[in-house]
Formats: C-alpha cells, sequence, structure tokens
C-alpha cells in the first residue's frame, strides 16, 4: 500500500506533535482511496491526548466522533490514526500493535527521538492466526 | 422504525436494543467500540438494556490508542 501525505499536511503534525511534547500527541488521518490502490491523505485531524502523557495515547473520542462527522461532510474516508513518540523510534511498540484493530487503516507514528531528524512512517496491523502482523506501508511526503 | 447508523439512515424493528444492533451491523471487535447515541456517549454496561428509538443518530467508534 502507497500512503501519500502532502508536505502541508505532515507539517502541520509535526509542528502539533512538538507542540505537545513531552506527552504523545495524537490524531485521525482522512481522505480517498484510489483505483490504483494507494491512499490519498486530504485532512489531518490533531486531536487531544486525554492521557497527557508521554507513555502512551488516547483519542478523545468526542473529538473523535466530531472528526467522523467532519470527514463525512466533506467527502472523506477515515484512513486511519496517527500518533507522536515523542522519545522512541517510528515504529508499533507491543501496545500500539494490541490496540490496532482495525485491519483497514493506516497507523501513521512520528518519531521525535530525534528533534532535528523526525520520521514519520505508516503501518498497517492486522491479526492472523491470533497473532498480530505488522507490514510497513509506502509513504510519501510531497 | 428508522435510525441513523454512522451517517446512514436505515430501518430497523420496533425495541432495538444497542447490543442488538451491534450484533446486525456485524461491528467488528465489539469490545472495542465506544458507542454514541445522539451525540451522547453510553457506557458499554447499558449496550443490553438501551433501546433505541426512532429518528435516534448512532454512531460507533473504535477505541483509538496506544503506548510507546
Amino acid at each position: 500500500m502507497i500512503v501519500k501525505i502532502s508536505k502541508s499536511d505532515y507539517g502541520k503534525i509535526l509542528e502539533y506533535a512538538l507542540s505537545q511534547r513531552p506527552d504523545e500527541a495524537c490524531g485521525l488521518i482522512a481522505g480517498e482511496d484510489k483505483e490504483d490502490g494507494s491512499r490519498e491523505i486530504k485532512k489531518v485531524y490533531l486531536l487531544t491526548n486525554i492521557d497527557h502523557t508521554n507513555e502512551h495515547f488516547s483519542i478523545d473520542p468526542k473529538e473523535q466522533l466530531g472528526a467522523i462527522k467532519d470527514m463525512r461532510s466533506n467527502g472523506l474516508k477515515p484512513l486511519g490514526n496517527w500518533h507522536s513518540h515523542p522519545e522512541s523510534p517510528s515504529r508499533p511498540s507491543e501496545e500500539d500493535k494490541r490496540l490496532a484493530n482495525d485491519s483497514k487503516a493506516s497507523y501513521l507514528i512520528l518519531s521525535l527521538e530525534d528533534e532535528n531528524n523526525p520520521v514519520l512512517n505508516a503501518f498497517h496491523v492486522e491479526t492472523v492466526d491470533g497473532e498480530k502482523t505488522v507490514r510497513k506501508e509506502e509513504l510519501i511526503i510531497s | 422504525m428508522k435510525i441513523t447508523v454512522a451517517g446512514e439512515r436505515k430501518e430497523y424493528d420496533e425495541g432495538l436494543t444497542v447490543s442488538k444492533l451491534i450484533e446486525i451491523e456485524n461491528v467488528e471487535t465489539p469490545e472495542y467500540v465506544t458507542v454514541s447515541v445522539n451525540e451522547e456517549f453510553i457506557g458499554s454496561d447499558t449496550f443490553e438494556s438501551h433501546v433505541l428509538k426512532e429518528g435516534d443518530e448512532v454512531e460507533f467508534l473504535y477505541f483509538m490508542g496506544g503506548g510507546r
């Protein structure tokens, strides 16, 4: 799966995630699935991590509901979520995998471990034979 | 009666509970689902007893979280 995000939307995620340190930041992504099998992010939602810690995140369900309604009214499809790892690499942790329950979603993880070199990756997570399997998706920022 | 589920207006039988709606709609991993009715979140302990009524607007939200 190829996932495309604009430099502008990437910039919004990065700026928000930096502003929320030391806490993890989070949000949703929306857009459309293309006929060629790729998906294009057309809007990013910067939402509240109600855990307010640097160790985990939970998206505020009220804000999540508002975002879903906004997507619907703008003809956008929910494509997944994003969150930051302020102090760890851009890869799903065990807890990320355990709580990733939508096999159709793309999970974007922004590492701020090296502040001067933030890393954003996209992942697909699904359960196969009772085990969570992770596949890295190709992320294009353009 | 007509209920709007995830933005789509549909016809259901009277007396429909949230639990039954989750079953009818084949909601995946229902243990991770949060339900709102008319923008009010309802507790999972009331899914069995909460009877929906004409015109209700229901949304299923998946808990989204993780950790480092």
